[in-house]
C-alpha cells in the first residue's frame, strides 16, 4: 500500500507535499472522495462525541453520584477518583495496600526486563525466583514485621498479574514435558499427553475454572483445602499449557532433522540432547506465539471473576454496586479498559517487534 | 528417533541388571508402566475421595437426575419449556440457545470480519486506518470486560421502550432488547422455500453440467450469473406468482413495552455483539492476511492470460486465498462458540447457564461439568476433524 511513492522527492514544500499526500491517499478519485467524507465526518462525529461527553461535559470532583449528575451530563470522573484504588488493589488491607503496589511494580518491572532480548541468560532466572520470593513475603506478610494477609484478601492488579504471570511460567514447564511427550515415540506417552491437550483445547476456559472451583474439593481428602487463587492458578495452568505444549510443537518441528541426527551421532542421552540442542533452539522459534500467549493469558484471566475471585474484573463490578455511585458502568470500564488495552498494546507491539528481529538472520 | 543413539551399541561392561537397564526397549516399556500406574493410581486415590465426599454431603452421583423436575424457569427458549419439565429439556434449552448464539455469531462475525480486512487494505488512507483502529483496539480488550461493557449500555445506558433509539425504520434498540420486523408467515411461503431448494439443487445440477462441457468442448459456461438466477429467480418467481403475499410483522409501541415482530432480549443482544465484534477483530487480520498471502505475480500472470478481472479474482485469487484462510477462520469460530460460555456472566441461558443452575440445585458438579465439557469436546473434535480432511484435500500437491 505504498502509495507515499507519488511524491515527488524534493522540491515542493510542506503545504505542497501534503496536498500532494491528500490527493493521492484521500481523493484520488470519485469513490475514494465519498468514502472519505462519509467516513471522515463518521469518525469526526463520534471523536467529539467522545471529547464532549469524556472532557468537555465531564465532572472531576464530586461527593456522590447524584451531585455528579447535578454538575453536568459528561462522564463522572469523580467516580474514578473515589474508586481507583479500590480497582487497584480491592480488598487488600487498606494500610498494607503499599505492598501490593510494590509487588505490581515488581512484576512489571520484571515483566518489562524479560522482554530485553540482551538480557536474555541465565541470571534473569536467579532474578525472577528473587522476584517470587520477595513478592510472596510482600503479598503473605508474616515475617519481617509485616502483617500476615489471607490469600483470600490479595485483589485488583496485582491478583491479575500474579495470576497471569505465574500460571504462564508454570504453563511453561508443564507444556515442555507435554510437547516432548506428543512428540515421543513410547505410544502411551505420547497418547496420554495428547488426549490431555486435545481436551484442554477442546473445551472453553470457563469450565476448567469451574472443574478446579466446583469439582477439585470433591477431590481431595476430608480436611485438606486448596485455597481459591491456587485453583484458579492450577485450572489456567492446565488450560495455558495445552496452548503453549502445540506452540512449542510446532518449533520441535521446524528444528531441521539434521540437528537431532547430529545429536545423536554425538551419543547424547535423550534428556541431555533435548537440554542442549532441541529446546534452545525450539523455544527461540516459539518465542513470538509464546508473547501472544502471554497477552491472550492477561485477558483470560478476568474469567476468574466468574469464579468470584477478586481480579481487576471483579474488583470494578464491586466498586459499581456502591450505592453512592451506580450506574457509571461507562466511567469503570472505560478506566478498566485503559489498563488493559495499555498492557495488550504495548505487549502486541512488542511482539511484532521481536518478530521481525529475531528473523533477522533468515531474511535475504 | 529420541532412543536410537544408544540404540545398537554394546554395553562394554557391567552386570547383566546394567545390561538390561541399558536397552532402550526395556527402558520405554519400563517408563510406561510407571506411567500407566501413576496415572491410574492418581484417578483411583481422587474417585474414591470423591465417593467418599459424595457420600459424606449426600450428594447423588450419577445421571438419574436428567429425568427430575428441573423447577427452574429459563428466559429465552427456542422450544417450549417450563420449570415443570425436567433438566434433560432445560439441557436441551440451554444447548439450542447455545447454537443459536454461535450460528449468528458465526454468520454475522464473518461479514464484519470481511468487510473490516479488505478495508485494511484500502487504497483510502483514513479507511485503511480506521479499520486497523478497530482491529487494534478489539482485540487488545479482554472479552468479559467488553460483554460488561456491552450489557451495561443496554441496561443502563440505553432508553425505555418509550424513547426507544431508532436504528434502521421499524427496528428499535431499547433496554428491552432489540426488536425488529419479521415477515408474516403465510400459507404460500412453504411453495417458496421449496422453490429455493430446487434452485440450488438445480444450480449444483448446472454447475456440474457446465464443467463436464467445458473439459469435453472448451466452451466455458456463465455458472456464477446461471446459479444465482435459479437460486433467487425461482423463489420469487414463485412468489410473484402466487400472489405476493407478505405482510410484515413490525414492532410496535403499546402500553409500556412493544407488541409484535420479533425481538432479541437484552442479553442475548449484548452477548452478540460482544462476540462479533471480539471475533470480526481477528476475521479481519486473517482476511488481510489470506489476500496478501497470494503473491501479485499470479495477478499479473492472469491478466497476461488475458482472463477478466472477475475471473481472476474467483479463478486464481480466492482459491489461493481460501487455503490460507479457511483453516484459521474456523478456530476462530470454534472460538467464538467457545467464548459464547462467557454468556453466563451476563445471565444469557446458555448450556453453562443451565449447567451451572443444575450444580447449584443438585450439588451434582461432576456430572454437570462433564456435560458440558463432552458437548464442547464434541463440537471442536468433529470440527477438527472436517478440518483435517478438508486440508488434506487443498494441501498442495508436491511433485
Amino acid at each position: 500500500m505504498a502509495t507515499t511513492t507519488m511524491l515527488p522527492a524534493s522540491g515542493p514544500n510542506g503545504a505542497q507535499r501534503f496536498a500532494v499526500w491528500v490527493r493521492a491517499n484521500l481523493f484520488n478519485s470519485i469513490g475514494n472522495s465519498i468514502i472519505t467524507i462519509v467516513f471522515g465526518s463518521f469518525a469526526l462525529w463520534v471523536l467529539w462525541n467522545i471529547v464532549k461527553w469524556g472532557v468537555i461535559d465531564a465532572v472531576w470532583v464530586a461527593p456522590n453520584m447524584r451531585a455528579c449528575q447535578a454538575a453536568g451530563t459528561g462522564a463522572c470522573w469523580a467516580f474514578v477518583g473515589e474508586k481507583w484504588r479500590f480497582i487497584l488493589f480491592g480488598r487488600y488491607p487498606y494500610e498494607e495496600q503499599w505492598r501490593s503496589a510494590l509487588v505490581t511494580l515488581i512484576l512489571f518491572g520484571m515483566t518489562g526486563a524479560s522482554f530485553v532480548p540482551k538480557l536474555w541468560r541465565l541470571e534473569m532466572v536467579y532474578a525472577w525466583v528473587a522476584a517470587w520470593i520477595i513478592c510472596g513475603v510482600l503479598m503473605w506478610g508474616g515475617v519481617l514485621g509485616l502483617a500476615p494477609v489471607e490469600s483470600d484478601l490479595w485483589s485488583g492488579l496485582p491478583l491479575t498479574l500474579i495470576l497471569s504471570l505465574i500460571s504462564m511460567i508454570f504453563g511453561f514447564v508443564l507444556a515442555i514435558f507435554l510437547a516432548l511427550g506428543r512428540r515421543s515415540n513410547l505410544p502411551i506417552v505420547k497418547l496420554v499427553c495428547t488426549v490431555f491437550i486435545e481436551v484442554m483445547r477442546g473445551v472453553p476456559l470457563i469450565t476448567v475454572l469451574f472443574m478446579a472451583s466446583l469439582m477439585l474439593p470433591l477431590f481431595l481428602p476430608p480436611g485438606f483445602s486448596v485455597s481459591k487463587l491456587l485453583r484458579a492458578v492450577i485450572a489456567i495452568t492446565m488450560f495455558l499449557g495445552a496452548y503453549q505444549a502445540e506452540d512449542l510443537r510446532a518449533g520441535l518441528m521446524a528444528l531441521p532433522k539434521g540437528q537431532y541426527e547430529a545429536a545423536d551421532a554425538l551419543g547424547l542421552s535423550y534428556w541431555r540432547k533435548t537440554k542442549s540442542i532441541v529446546l534452545p533452539q525450539a523455544i527461540t522459534i516459539v518465542i513470538p506465539p509464546l508473547v501472544g500467549n502471554l497477552i491472550g493469558n492477561f485477558k483470560n484471566t478476568s474469567l476468574v471473576s466468574i469464579i468470584s475471585l477478586l481480579d481487576l474484573m471483579s474488583t470494578t463490578q464491586v466498586a459499581l454496586v456502591d450505592p453512592n455511585w451506580r450506574g457509571l458502568t461507562s466511567e469503570a470500564y472505560l478506566f478498566l479498559g485503559a489498563i488493559y488495552f495499555a498492557a495488550c498494546f504495548a505487549m502486541s507491539r512488542y511482539s511484532q517487534w521481536l518478530e521481525v528481529l529475531l528473523n533477522k538472520g533468515k531474511r535475504r | 528417533m529420541a532412543i536410537s543413539g544408544v540404540a545398537d551399541r554394546e554395553p562394554t561392561e557391567g552386570s547383566s541388571i546394567t545390561k538390561i537397564w541399558n536397552n532402550p526397549t526395556v527402558r520405554g516399556v519400563f517408563w510406561q508402566i510407571v506411567l500407566i500406574v501413576a496415572v491410574l493410581g492418581c484417578g483411583a486415590y481422587l474417585a474414591s475421595n470423591a465417593i467418599d465426599n459424595l457420600a459424606r454431603q449426600h450428594i447423588a452421583s450419577g445421571f438419574g437426575f436428567l429425568g427430575r423436575e428441573a423447577g427452574f424457569d429459563i428466559s429465552e427458549k427456542l422450544v417450549e419449556y417450563q420449570p415443570s419439565d425436567t433438566y434433560r429439556d432445560a439441557f436441551v434449552v440451554g444447548l439450542l440457545n447455545t447454537f443459536e448464539v454461535a450460528g449468528l455469531g458465526v454468520v454475522l462475525a464473518t461479514i464484519l470480519g470481511t468487510l473490516i480486512g479488505v478495508a485494511r487494505l484500502s487504497p483510502n488512507w483514513l479507511l485503511r486506518k480506521l479499520a486497523q483502529c478497530y482491529v487494534e483496539l478489539w482485540r487488545n480488550l479482554p472479552l468479559l470486560l467488553q460483554l460488561f461493557f456491552w450489557y451495561s449500555i443496554m441496561h443502563v445506558v440505553a432508553p425505555g421502550p418509550r424513547d426507544a433509539w431508532v436504528l434502521a425504520p421499524d427496528v428499535f434498540l431499547s433496554n428491552r432488547g432489540l426488536m425488529f420486523p419479521v415477515p408474516e408467515a403465510d400459507a404460500t411461503h412453504k411453495f417458496i422455500w421449496i422453490a429455493f431448494f430446487v434452485g440450488i439443487v438445480a444450480a449444483i445440477g448446472l454447475d456440474w453440467w457446465g464443467r463436464k462441457r467445458q473439459e469435453a468442448t472448451g466452451q466455458p459456461f456463465p455458472i456464477l450469473g446461471a446459479g444465482a438466477g435459479l437460486i433467487i429467480g425461482l423463489p420469487v418467481l414463485v412468489f410473484l406468482v402466487t400472489g405476493m403475499h407478505l405482510t410484515l410483522n413490525k414492532p410496535e409501541m403499546q402500553g409500556f413495552n412493544f407488541t409484535g415482530g420479533a425481538s432479541f432480549s437484552p442479553e442475548l443482544t449484548a452477548l452478540l455483539l460482544g462476540l462479533v465484534v471480539y471475533t470480526a477483530s481477528y476475521i479481519a487480520e486473517i482476511v488481510r492476511s489470506g489476500i496478501l498471502a497470494v503473491s501479485h505475480g499470479q495477478t499479473e500472470a492472469a491478466s497476461a492470460l488475458g482472463l477478466q478481472r472477475g475471473k481472476v479474482l474467483r479463478l486464481i485469487i480466492l482459491p489461493q486465498a481460501l487455503r490460507v484462510i479457511i483453516p484459521p477462520m474456523t478456530s476462530q469460530y470454534l472460538n467464538l462458540t467457545k467464548n459464547s460460555t462467557l454468556a453466563v456472566a451476563i445471565g444469557f441461558p446458555d448450556l453453562v447457564f443451565v449447567a451451572n443452575t443444575q450444580i447449584n440445585q443438585t450439588g451434582q458438579a461432576i456430572e454437570g461439568i462433564g456435560i458440558i465439557m463432552a458437548t464442547y469436546l464434541a463440537i471442536s473434535l468433529s470440527i477438527s476433524l472436517l478440518m483435517n480432511i478438508y486440508n488434506a484435500r487443498i494441501a498442495l500437491k508436491g511433485r
